[in-house]
C-alpha cells in the first residue's frame, strides 16, 4: 500500500460506496492528488456497504431522490455490476393499493416502466407467494440488484488508472485540523495530510469525524434487521444470484429478496434501535463487522410470522444468518451532502446504496463547478437549524420516521415529535384562537384557525369540499374561508418563521450586488425582491432585501430555507471583514396585515404617516405602534394591500394584541399559512423556493426575469444573460383543473406531489433539456373559483387555453393552461396591492 | 431416550473481549451471546438421538435471566423443554455450578431418570472442564468426555473418543453422562417455524443454593495476542521462485 503523501488536493475519508463514488467522480472531473483513507481493510472496510441488501427500486415520489437513484442505477449498469431482477411491492390493504396507484403516478412522472398487478399476476411472477392475502401488487421491471463492493473497487481503480488517487486502508483518522474556519489537514495514525478539501464519506461514523473539525453531520447509526434463510430448493433451482423479483411486503414494512439459494428477509418494522457513532465496536471488537451487530431476535420475531404468511415455504427454511445491520438515518430521512460549517469540509453521508454513485457524481460536480446538475436542495447538509443538529432532535425524529420507511407518507404530513420548540410571541394569541399548527423551519405556524369554522357557512357556496380522505388530509376547508374573508376584510398572518439576516459595513453594497440578480443599490427605504442564482444560473434562493441604511440591508427569506441561505451568504462574505453578518431570525417577529381594510386598521394604531406617498409599495419605514417600535414593509405574498409588520420578539405579544383589538370592527380575521403559502400565493402566481424555484430552472423560465439587467457583476450573471438570449426550454404556467370527477364519480384534488402533466392524448411532456412537466404546487383558488396547479411546460404547450391532463392516483383529469408566465390569475394588474 | 443437555451462555466467539476497569468482569456492552460451541453440538446430538429413538430432549442452564435466549435457541432447533436455574449474573465456580445442577437434576428425575445427560467438553469462556465430571460423580453415573461420536443401541451407548494415535471406543450402560466435542456433528440452524414454536414453550425456573466452595475470582487477565506476520512473496509469475524456495524450506524443516 502506498504511503500517505504529506499534502493532497482532497482527502476523502471512507471507502464504502460513497467514498469510492466520490473519488471516481472527482478524478473524472479532473481532480488529481486525491487521497482516500479508511480505518478498515479493502475491499470491505466494515461499514454499511459491506452488509447492504444492494437492491434498488428506482421510483420515488421525491424528485431529487428519484434522479439520484436513476443516475446511480445507470452507473452500476455501466460498470457491469447490476442485474435487473424486477421488483414487486405488494399490498395487503386497500390503503396500500391506493399508495401503489400513487407510485404508478410517480413512475409515469419519471418515465419508469411499471405495472399494477392483480394478486393472481403477482402469483404468476412469484409462485411461492400466498396471493390470497393480497389486494394487489405493483411491478417495476427495472428494479435491480447491484454489487456495491465490486462497484467500489472498479471506481477506485478508475481513479487510480488516471494517476489521481492514493488509497490508504487500515488508516485511522485521529484529528482534522482547521485554521480560521477552513479545513487544513487530516491527521491519521499513518501521518498527516494537508488538504484544502476534505470529504467526510464514512457513513455511520461521519458525525464523529466531522466533530474533530468542529462541524456537525446530523445523523444517527440505526439498526435495520435482516436474516438470511435457506437453503430453498426453488431458489437454488434458478441457478442465479437472483432469479425472482424482489418482493416488498409494504404493509408489514418488510422485504424478501433472493440471494442465490436462500432468501434475505429484511425489516423496517421493529422498534427504532439507535447506536452512537462513538460506541460502534471497532473491527477487533466486532464478531462480524462493526456495522453487523448481533441480531436482537425478540425484535425480529414478529416479522417471522408475517414472512411465513406471505411466503409459506419459508416456515421450514433455516435462519442461517441474522444481523442488526447499522445504517444512517437523518432527522428528515434525506441525505447529508454539501459543505459543512467548516469551509472546505464536505459531507457526503447518510447515503444508501441506491443513491451512492449518483450522489458521488453530484458532490464532485458541486465541488468542481459550483453546483451539481441534480439540484441538491433537499439533501443539502446546510439545511438544518442549530436545534435540529442536536442529538436529542436527531434521535426523536429518526425514531418517528423509521417505521415510515415503507410507510404511506402524505405530502403534507406533519411531525409528531419535537414540536413547540420555536414559538412566536403571537403563539398565546393564535392558540387561543384554536390555530392548527404546521411546522415551518421548526416554528409552530398557524395553518388555519378552527375559530374560523363559522366562516364556512358564510362562504358555503364558494368553498369546495374534498370528500376523499387522502385529498383532505392535513387540510381544512376553513383555509378557503379564511382566504375569502381576507379578500373582503383584513387578515393577520403570523409569518415569524421568516429567516432574517442583517448585513452591514463599508463593503455591503458590493457584497449584496454580487449575490443578487436584481439591482439592490437602491435608495434607503426601498425593498427589492430578487432571485439568488447558482453559478450555472439556476435558483439558489429568492428573497426580499430592505435597504435600511447606506451601509445596512435586512434580508428576509423563507423559514424553510433559512439555514441554506445563511450558509450561502456566509460563503460569499468578503474575507476582508468589510461586511458584518448578523442572524436576526430569533430576534424579530413578523405579522402580515393584509386586505382591503388593512389601511383602516393600521391607521388606528399608529400616528406615523403610512399614506401611499410616505410609504409606497415596495418601501419600508420604521413606525411606532403606540409605544412599540416597529417596521412596516409594504409588500404582499397574498395579493392584497398591506404590510409585513416587524418588531422585536419582546414586543410581539403586545403588538398582536393592539392590532387585533383595533381590527375588531373591521372584520379582522386570523389567517393561516394555508392561505399565505398556497391559496393566496397560487392565485397570484407567486413562486415558492423548493417547489417552482430550483437550481434546474432559470429566472427566465420561471418568469422572474426583469426587463433590464443591472451593470454590477453577480453570481450566475453570465448564465442569466445567456438564458435571456435564448428561447426558454420551459415556461412556468398556472393551470386550472377542469373536471375533478374520478372514475368512481368522487371528485379528486391533487396534493401537488410531482404528478405528471400529460398531453390530451396522454403523452408525457418533456422539454428540450430533458425535464419533465409535473405539478410543482397545487391548491384551491377560492377567489377565482378554480383548483390551481403550477407546472413548467415547453413553449409549444405553454399557451393559454391549451387543454392538457394531469395524472393523479393513476387517473387522468383534464386541465387547462390558464396563465403562461407570471401574470397573476387573480387581479392581474395588482390593483389591490397599490 | 430421555436426554438432558446442559448448556452455558457465553460471549459469542470471534470478538475481542474487553475487560471492565476493575478487571473483575468483561465489558458486555458490545458483545453478543451464544450457546458455548461444544454444547451447541451437544444439543444437536441430543435432538438427533431423540429423533432416532422417539425420545425427548430437555435443555438446562444455570445463568442470568438473559440465558433464556440460549434456552430458546435450543428449543428452536428441537429441544422440547427447558429449565433455567437463575443466578444474579455473577460467575459461579465449577463446584457450586455442578452442585446446583446435580440437585436440580435430582428434582427433575423424581418420576423418571434421564437416560443420557450431555455436556459440552468445556465452556467457551472459563474452560474449566469440570462441571460434567462433577455432576456425573454427584449422581453416581459413568462419564466419558471428549466424545466425537455417540451410538445408541437398546440401552447401551457406544462412544468414540479421538486420540492422537487413533480412537478409543467406550460402551456405557444408561443412565450415563457424556461430554462431547465440537465436530461430533454439524449443528442445524433454527427454522422460522422452530423459532416461533420456541417462543411458545414455557421455561421452568428452578432455584438452587449457591454452595460456597472457597474459590474466588481475583481478576481477569487478557492474554497476549499472538501476532501472525504476513509476508507477501510477490505477485504473478514473479512470485514463483520465492514460493518454490519457501516450499523447499518447509520440506527440509519436515
Amino acid at each position: 500500500m502506498s504511503d500517505l503523501p504529506s499534502s493532497a488536493n482532497v482527502v476523502v475519508i471512507g471507502a464504502g460506496i460513497v467514498g469510492n463514488s466520490v473519488v471516481h467522480h472527482l478524478a473524472e472531473l479532473g481532480w488529481r492528488d486525491i487521497v482516500q483513507i479508511d480505518k478498515g481493510p479493502l475491499p470491505n472496510p466494515g461499514g454499511s456497504t459491506g452488509h447492504a441488501s444492494n437492491f434498488i427500486f428506482p421510483v420515488d415520489h421525491n424528485k431529487e431522490m428519484a434522479h439520484l437513484t436513476f443516475d446511480s442505477q445507470s452507473q452500476y449498469e455501466e460498470m457491469g455490476v447490476s442485474t435487473a431482477s424486477g421488483g414487486i411491492e405488494v399490498a395487503r390493504t386497500e390503503a396500500r393499493l391506493e399508495e401503489l396507484r400513487r407510485r404508478m403516478t410517480s413512475a409515469r412522472t419519471w418515465g419508469i416502466e411499471a405495472h399494477l398487478l392483480s394478486p393472481a399476476e403477482v402469483k404468476d411472477m412469484v409462485p411461492f407467494i400466498d396471493e390470497t392475502i393480497l389486494e394487489g401488487g405493483w411491478y417495476t421491471p427495472s428494479v435491480s440488484v447491484v454489487d456495491s463492493l465490486q462497484a467500489g473497487t472498479l471506481m477506485r481503480e478508475s481513479a487510480m488508472s488516471k494517476d489521481a488517487l492514493t488509497v490508504s486502508p487500515n488508516t485511522e483518522v485521529l484529528d482534522i485540523e482547521t485554521e480560521r474556519g477552513r479545513v487544513k489537514a487530516v491527521v491519521t495514525d499513518r501521518g498527516r495530510v494537508e488538504a484544502d478539501y476534505v470529504v467526510v464519506a464514512c457513513g455511520v461514523w461521519s458525525p464523529r469525524i466531522a466533530k474533530m473539525a468542529g462541524a456537525t453531520i446530523p445523523l444517527t447509526p440505526a439498526v435495520h434487521q435482516m436474516i438470511d434463510v435457506g437453503p430453498l430448493e426453488i431458489l437454488q433451482a434458478t441457478g442465479n444470484e437472483i432469479g425472482y423479483p424482489i418482493v416488498r411486503d409494504m404493509d408489514t414494512f418488510m422485504y424478501e429478496r433472493q440471494t442465490a439459494g436462500s432468501m434475505e428477509v429484511g425489516s423496517y418494522a421493529h422498534r427504532p434501535i439507535f447506536h452512537h457513532p462513538d460506541t460502534i465496536p471497532s473491527i477487533e471488537e466486532a464478531r462480524l463487522s462493526p456495522t453487523e451487530l448481533p441480531l436482537t431476535e425478540e425484535d425480529f420475531d414478529p416479522q417471522l410470522e408475517q414472512a411465513i404468511e406471505l411466503m409459506p415455504f419459508l416456515a421450514d427454511a433455516e435462519i442461517r444468518y441474522g444481523i442488526n445491520g447499522l445504517l444512517s438515518l437523518t432527522p428528515d430521512a434525506m441525505p447529508l451532502v454539501g459543505e459543512t460549517e467548516v469551509r472546505g469540509l464536505w459531507s457526503c453521508a447518510a447515503i444508501w446504496i441506491k443513491e451512492g454513485p449518483g450522489t458521488g457524481r453530484a458532490i464532485a460536480e458541486w465541488m468542481t463547478q459550483g453546483y451539481p446538475e441534480v439540484d441538491p436542495h433537499a439533501s443539502d447538509v446546510a439545511r438544518f437549524y442549530d436545534y435540529q443538529r442536536t442529538e436529542a432532535h436527531i434521535l426523536a425524529r429518526c425514531a418517528e420516521h423509521f417505521n415510515k420507511t415503507y410507510g404511506i407518507v402524505h405530502p403534507r404530513e406533519q411531525w409528531d415529535s419535537e414540536r413547540n420548540l420555536r414559538l412566536s410571541p403571537f403563539h398565546p394569541h393564535t392558540s387561543a384562537l384554536d390555530a392548527v399548527y404546521f411546522e415551518a423551519g421548526g416554528w409552530e405556524r398557524p395553518q388555519w384557525y378552527e375559530s374560523n369554522a363559522q366562516l364556512l357557512e358564510k362562504y358555503a357556496d364558494r368553498i369546495t369540499r374534498r370528500p376523499h380522505e387522502w385529498d383532505a388530509r392535513w387540510w381544512s376547508p376553513i383555509q378557503n374561508a379564511e382566504h375569502l374573508a381576507m379578500r373582503e376584510g383584513v387578515a393577520m398572518i403570523d409569518v415569524t418563521a421568516f429567516a432574517i439576516f442583517d448585513v452591514s459595513g463599508p463593503g455591503v453594497v458590493d457584497y449584496v450586488e454580487k449575490v443578487t440578480v436584481n439591482k439592490c443599490d437602491v435608495p434607503v427605504g426601498r425593498a427589492v425582491y430578487t432571485p439568488l442564482l447558482t453559478e450555472e444560473g439556476g435558483f439558489k434562493a429568492d428573497l426580499t432585501l430592505m435597504r435600511l441604511g447606506d451601509e445596512r440591508y435586512r434580508i428576509i427569506s423563507g423559514g424553510f430555507d433559512g439555514p441554506r441561505d445563511k450558509h450561502w451568504f456566509l460563503k460569499w462574505l468578503p474575507q476582508d471583514g468589510s461586511v458584518h453578518f448578523e442572524d436576526q431570525t430569533s430576534e424579530i417577529c413578523t405579522v402580515g396585515v393584509w386586505g382591503p381594510k388593512a389601511r383602516d386598521l393600521m391607521a388606528r394604531v399608529t400616528d406615523d404617516d403610512i399614506s401611499d406617498d410616505a410609504l409606497p409599495y415596495g418601501h419600508t419605514k420604521p413606525v411606532n405602534i403606540g409605544s412599540i417600535p416597529a417596521r412596516l414593509l409594504r409588500i404582499s405574498y397574498v395579493g392584497e394591500f398591506g404590510w409585513e409588520v416587524y418588531t422585536t420578539m419582546q414586543h410581539g405579544h403586545a403588538l398582536w394584541a393592539r392590532l387585533w383589538e383595533a381590527g375588531q370592527d373591521l372584520d379582522v380575521v386570523p389567517v393561516g399559512a394555508g392561505v399565505y403559502g398556497t391559496t393566496g400565493r397560487l392565485e397570484k402566481g407567486y413562486r415558492l423556493m423548493g417547489a417552482e424555484l430550483e437550481a434546474e430552472y432559470s429566472p427566465v423560465e420561471a418568469g422572474l426575469d426583469r426587463p433590464r439587467v443591472k451593470t454590477a457583476d453577480f453570481i450566475g450573471k453570465e448564465a442569466y444573460l445567456k438564458a435571456r438570449d435564448e428561447e426558454p426550454a420551459a415556461i412556468l404556467c398556472t393551470l386550472t383543473m377542469e373536471d375533478h370527477a374520478s372514475a368512481s364519480g368522487e371528485p379528486r384534488f391533487p396534493t401537488g406531489g410531482n404528478e405528471p402533466i400529460l398531453t390530451s392524448s396522454g403523452e408525457r411532456i418533456v422539454d428540450s433539456k430533458g425535464r419533465v412537466s409535473r405539478v410543482t404546487s397545487a391548491g384551491s383558488g377560492p377567489s377565482v373559483g378554480k383548483f390551481l396547479l403550477m407546472a413548467y411546460l415547453p413553449p409549444d404547450h405553454a399557451i393559454e387555453g391549451t387543454d392538457l391532463q394531469v395524472l393523479y392516483m393513476n387517473e387522468l383529469f383534464p386541465v387547462k393552461v390558464a396563465v403562461a408566465g407570471s401574470t397573476p390569475l387573480f387581479d392581474p394588474d395588482n390593483d389591490r396591492m397599490k | 431416550m430421555r436426554v438432558l443437555v446442559c448448556i452455558k451462555r457465553v460471549p459469542a466467539p470471534g470478538a475481542k473481549i474487553v475487560l471492565t476497569e476493575d478487571a473483575r468482569s468483561i465489558d458486555t456492552s458490545l458483545l453478543s451471546f451464544a450457546i458455548s460451541p461444544h454444547e451447541e453440538c451437544a444439543v444437536e446430538e441430543a435432538v438427533q438421538i431423540a429423533e432416532a429413538t422417539d425420545g425427548e430432549v430437555t435443555v438446562l442452564t444455570l445463568g442470568p435471566p438473559e440465558a433464556e435466549e440460549q434456552l430458546r435457541a435450543a428449543l428452536a432447533v428441537g429441544a422440547g423443554a427447558a429449565v433455567l436455574i437463575p443466578t444474579d449474573g455473577s460467575d459461579w465456580d465449577p463446584i457450586s455450578t455442578a452442585s446446583a445442577i446435580s440437585s436440580t437434576i435430582g428434582e427433575l428425575e423424581v418420576d423418571e431418570p434421564f437416560d443420557l445427560i450431555l455436556f459440552g467438553n468445556e465452556s467457551a469462556d472459563s474452560g474449566g472442564y469440570q462441571v460434567g465430571i462433577r455432576v456425573a460423580h454427584a449422581l453416581g453415573r459413568p462419564i466419558v468426555s471428549g466424545i466425537k461420536a455417540i451410538g445408541v443401541e437398546e440401552g447401551l451407548l457406544t462412544l468414540r473418543r479421538e486420540t492422537p494415535t487413533g480412537s478409543e471406543l467406550y460402551r456405557l450402560p444408561t443412565p450415563a453422562v457424556t461430554a462431547v466435542k465440537e465436530g461430533i456433528n454439524l449443528p442445524r440452524y433454527p427454522t422460522l417455524k422452530g423459532r416461533l414454536n420456541a417462543k411458545k414453550v414455557e421455561i421452568s425456573r428452578m432455584t438452587a443454593n449457591r454452595e460456597g466452595s472457597g474459590q474466588e475470582m481475583v481478576r481477569l487477565v487478557t492474554p497476549e495476542l499472538e501476532v501472525s506476520e504476513t509476508e507477501i512473496l510477490g505477485s504473478g509469475a514473479d512470485a514463483a521462485p520465492a514460493v518454490a524456495d519457501l516450499l523447499e524450506r518447509l520440506q527440509r524443516a519436515g
